[in-house]
């Protein structure tokens, strides 16, 4: 702060108010919409104070499904959605630290193939490579399976990288004096390295928490079976199309149950969500 | 315990050669240190003989074993590290008891190791904290410690003291000549400060370039050195060093732009030969005009207290040869020429050439 | 590059790299190998036989007019979204960096739609545009905008570019904040001093040094925009009204999948494969000088 200037204060109160409202206004309005019957919603305008269909619209949502379109219950489809969020970081996580492991502290043949493989790796997200994979997930067996959902997504070298970057900062030092002591590179990587990297996996984690949640495309591809939809197909299936034809009511909740759990790692793990987005970029 | 042998060590980074064949006997027991500026290979140097470095040719030795191959664990030498390479996870205890944990040793043992090493270096109510909460000082006597525990035959030390302020520089100093005494064990410490190694050395080794220009005890190092370099790098402030030529008597030397110094002791075998005349700052007198054997024109002054450093230069070149001399500063003229004399046992004569020291 | 010290094991770095190495080259190398070859191909409609046809299937996309129009589709398209996406956030950055008091309350609003997948966004948005029953088309048609979606196409773009903007924007405003933060105080400080209000401040001085954040926002954004907005695109139009919102991404999935067209679809994909290593060549080249290790 250089100076004091109060109407230079107050607008920018007042730009990131009106930023605030209209960031949080669909989101409000997706909960009060939940929390209605659908007649209410079909009013224009809707009203924008919440309901009292909140037991009914969710019970409804989590056990049963929507009506028409989709019948899944919401619950089975947050499960796969949680297994599908919980595999592909601690999956990605582990492969990844230890081939940034044997990339940064090895020197051996193939070194530099194997980096610029993985390497190339991040150049190219799923969406670009999505008919040959369905092909090969076919090929393998593993459609409609949790296997085809997370492994496809375990491939891509973010955390390869961002766990390199971590090791090169810990100074060599350390690693010499370890050598001294008679650690060999495994009880170096779990008695050093492992413990001295918490904060880069708890960033890691908190990211692909939320990129393995929030996945679409592929999902939508490999499963065809109701009972293996994520919650984020779920939403899509419910909408039979025309907008007059939807129960937006129990779209609106399935919504709300499919935003929660990463706005809550989001909320509870600020720090680190902060620190990962930035540092993953880098 | 045990002695180190060095056998004309080198090592090459391709084609260049950053040592370039080394070679010495260390004593069991001795204090060694290996001092020189940036870049002459000393830390290259103690990192071989770590094990950290491979060595290109020759042979070192620990004990009389020769370990070129061995792994730094199998050496049975501990090292401590310029910015203490302490585990940042773990408490001081665990630092220091972490080489014992891999060697198997008992964990009494290592409890009794850890207490007894912590004693002595007055850390024994730090056990439990990390190395963050600590000061330089010490994070720099838990390295001390992690070495301690291991018992070893040899400690090196790289540049340990070059992270802390000046003051702490001093005290750690003169805790490292404690420790030696105490515990005997023969030691490598490498430093580029001078002070330090004329302090704690029984013997030192000055490094330029990748090869020993002089190995011998501090004081003979700085009474009789081997060549100009070490003669310039031993002492504060350096020792000055004119070029000029012999005259036909023997008798002084001439340089360009009239640049005189009279000898104490006429040399007649040197005449006309060119030489680097070098004598100490703090082994030049002021004395009466007749009996002088230099007389430079003063440039600038330190007033230091009792003592004064005057800084000044011979002959017409104001940048051309440079003296300083340190005086009682009751004894400092103000401006103008300066008579000094000196003794002839002070005098030092150097091959300009080679840099080598010629004998009287 | 390299750390000093290494250790030295002849099979275990092997060992640690195989787990990444296998999922690569089988979920990786294997179909983007596999997605070059059939561009090349040409399969009949019941998939019995294959044509190795050369760059057929390119020439015939390019003389396409549905997929030149993606093509523009897709740059209107991420245009629109990187510049609202970029400009939003810059200025909700630039307004958290100045105030001190509620400054986590802001940010922790503003962050919440990362946490919210592309096609619930669209959901949301759609929800809210919805032609009889939304709430913003009850605002629009109060001011005398007639508002349907579903059969208008600039009104379907603009529709999905508010969804992936909206979802977009904490991403940008975290990195605008933190470059913002990482400007040395000192900097603002001389040029107050120096005589400089606090526009002149910001685009003279504040905006230069930003450069790297925004020009690195720029390359993802686009980057977003062709990719991660899918998710938006089906849950809403699905590419239409009449292809009006089909970027890129969407005609590969759908010519791949609703029209089993697997050649044209592979064709798309190397196209799009190039576009983004192009893009990725160029952040990296520019992001890597600023890298130091």
């Amino acid at each position: 702060m250089v100076e004091k200037r109060p109407l230079l204060d107050f607008v920018s109160h007042a730009v990131l108010v009106v930023g605030a409202v209209l960031v949080a206004f669909p989101i409000y309005v997706c909960f009060v919409a939940s929390t209605h019957s659908l007649e209410a919603i079909m009013q224009v305008p809707m009203p924008l104070l919440p309901g009292s269909h909140f037991l009914e619209n969710y019970k409804q949502v989590l056990l049963a499904g929507s009506t028409k379109g989709s019948q899944a219950a919401v619950l089975d489809m947050l499960l796969n959605s949680t297994i599908m969020a919980l595999v592909v970081p601690l999956g990605k996580i582990t492969i990844s630290i230890l081939s940034a492991f044997a990339i940064v502290y090895f020197r051996f043949p193939m070194r530099n193939v194997f980096f610029w493989m993985i390497f190339v790796t991040l150049m190219l997200p799923v969406e670009v490579r999505i008919i040959p994979t369905f092909k090969v997930m076919a090929d393998l067996g593993l459609l409609n399976t949790y296997a085809g959902l997370t492994l496809p997504l375990i491939a891509s070298a973010t955390a390869t990288f961002l766990f390199r970057q971590f090791f090169m900062t810990i100074p060599d030092e350390l690693a010499e004096a370890a050598r001294m002591d008679g650690a060999g590179p495994m009880r170096f990587f779990v008695d050093v390295v492992w413990p001295l990297s918490k904060t880069t996996m708890a960033a890691l984690f908190v990211i692909q928490f939320i990129y393995g949640w929030n996945q679409y495309l592929w999902p939508l591809l490999i499963t065809s079976d109701e009972s293996m939809y994520t919650v984020v197909i779920g939403i899509k299936r419910m909408i039979v199309g025309g907008d007059a034809a939807n129960e937006w009511q129990l779209v609106m909740a399935t919504a709300m149950l499919a935003m929660l759990p990463p706005a809550m790692v989001v909320l509870l793990m600020q720090k680190w969500f902060v620190k990962g987005l930035v540092e993953t970029e880098k | 315990m045990a002695d180190v042998s060095l056998r004309d060590v080198r090592k090459s980074y391709g084609a260049v050669q950053v040592i370039q064949g080394i070679g010495m006997d260390i004593a069991d027991g001795e204090f060694v240190v290996m001092v020189g500026p940036s870049g002459c290979g000393k830390s290259t140097l103690l990192r071989m003989v770590a094990g950290l470095e491979t060595i290109t040719s020759g042979t070192i030795s620990i004990g009389g074993r020769v370990v070129n191959d061995l792994e730094p664990k199998d050496r049975n030498i501990a090292m401590v590290f310029q910015n203490y390479a302490l585990y940042p996870h773990m408490s001081v205890f665990d630092n220091m008891a972490y080489g014992l944990k891999i060697q198997g040793l008992a964990k009494a043992e290592i409890e009794a190791r850890v207490q007894r090493a912590a004693g002595i270096l007055e850390l024994s109510k730090l056990l439990a904290r990390r190395p963050r909460e600590l000061s330089g000082g010490q994070r720099q006597r838990v390295a001390m410690g992690r070495a301690i525990v291991r018992e070893p035959s040899v400690f090196l030390f790289d540049e340990p003291l070059s992270n802390l302020d000046a003051k702490l520089r001093v005290q750690m100093r003169s805790e490292l000549q404690a420790l030696h005494r105490r515990l005997g064990t023969t030691t490598l410490y490498v430093t580029h400060d001078q002070v330090e190694a004329m302090t704690l050395a029984n013997r030192m080794m000055v490094m330029n370039g990748g090869h020993a220009e002089q190995i011998g005890a501090p004081l003979e190092v700085y009474s009789r050195p081997a060549t100009a370099f070490v003669a310039a790098f031993i002492g504060s402030p350096p020792m000055n060093l004119v070029a000029g030529r012999m005259t036909a008597d023997g008798g002084a030397i001439e340089g360009e732009g009239g640049v005189a110094i009279r000898l104490p002791v006429a040399r007649p075998a040197l005449a006309g030969r060119e030489v680097l005349l070098g004598v100490r700052p703090e082994h030049l007198e002021g004395c009466a005009e007749s009996e002088a054997m230099l007389q430079p024109d003063v440039d600038f002054m330190e007033l230091l207290g009792s003592d004064s450093l005057v800084y000044g230069h011979l002959g017409t070149n104001k940048q051309g040869a440079r003296v300083a001399a340190r005086l009682h500063t009751s004894v400092v003229a103000k401006a103008g020429h300066l008579p000094l004399r000196f003794a002839d046992e002070h005098l030092h004569l150097f091959d300009p050439a080679s840099g080598k020291r010629i004998e009287p | 590059m390299d750390k000093r010290v290494t250790f030295r094991s002849a099979w275990l770095p092997y060992l640690l790299v195989a787990p990444q190495l296998a999922i690569t080259v089988v979920f990786f190398f294997w179909p983007a190998g596999q997605a070059v070859w059939f561009s090349f191909q040409l399969q009949d409609a019941f998939g019995e036989s294959t044509q190795f046809v050369w760059f057929d299937n390119f020439t015939s996309l390019f003389r396409d007019p549905h997929y030149l129009a993606s093509f523009k589709t897709t740059a209107i398209f991420s245009a629109a979204v990187a510049s609202l996406g970029i400009g939003f956030s810059l200025l909700l950055a630039v307004m958290a960096d100045r105030v001190v008091r509620g400054a986590l309350a802001y940010k922790t609003v503003l962050i919440w739609p990362y946490a919210v997948a592309a096609a619930v966004a669209g959901v949301l948005w759609s929800f809210l545009f919805a032609p009889s029953i939304g709430v913003v088309t009850f605002l629009l048609k109060g001011l005398g905008v007639d508002w349907n979606w579903i059969i208008k196409g600039d009104q379907a773009m603009l529709l999905v570019v508010v969804a992936s903007v909206w979802k977009q924007i904490s991403y940008n405003f975290l990195f605008f904040l933190a470059g913002l933060q990482s400007i040395p105080k000192s900097l603002i400080e001389a040029a107050a001093i120096d005589g400089a209000g606090p526009a002149r401040r910001f685009w003279t001085i504040v905006l230069p040094l930003l450069s790297p954040t925004t020009f690195f926002l720029l390359v993802v954004n686009i980057v977003y925009a062709f990719f991660d907005t899918f998710g938006v695109i089906d849950s809403t139009t699905q590419g239409g009204p009449a292809q009006a919102t089909q970027i890129l991404v969407y005609k590969v999935y759908h010519d791949g999948v609703k029209a089993a067209d697997i050649g044209g679809s592979s064709a798309q994909s190397v196209v799009l494969m190039a576009i983004v290593i192009a893009l990725t060549a160029i952040q990296f080249r520019y992001i890597e000088r600023k890298v130091h290790y």
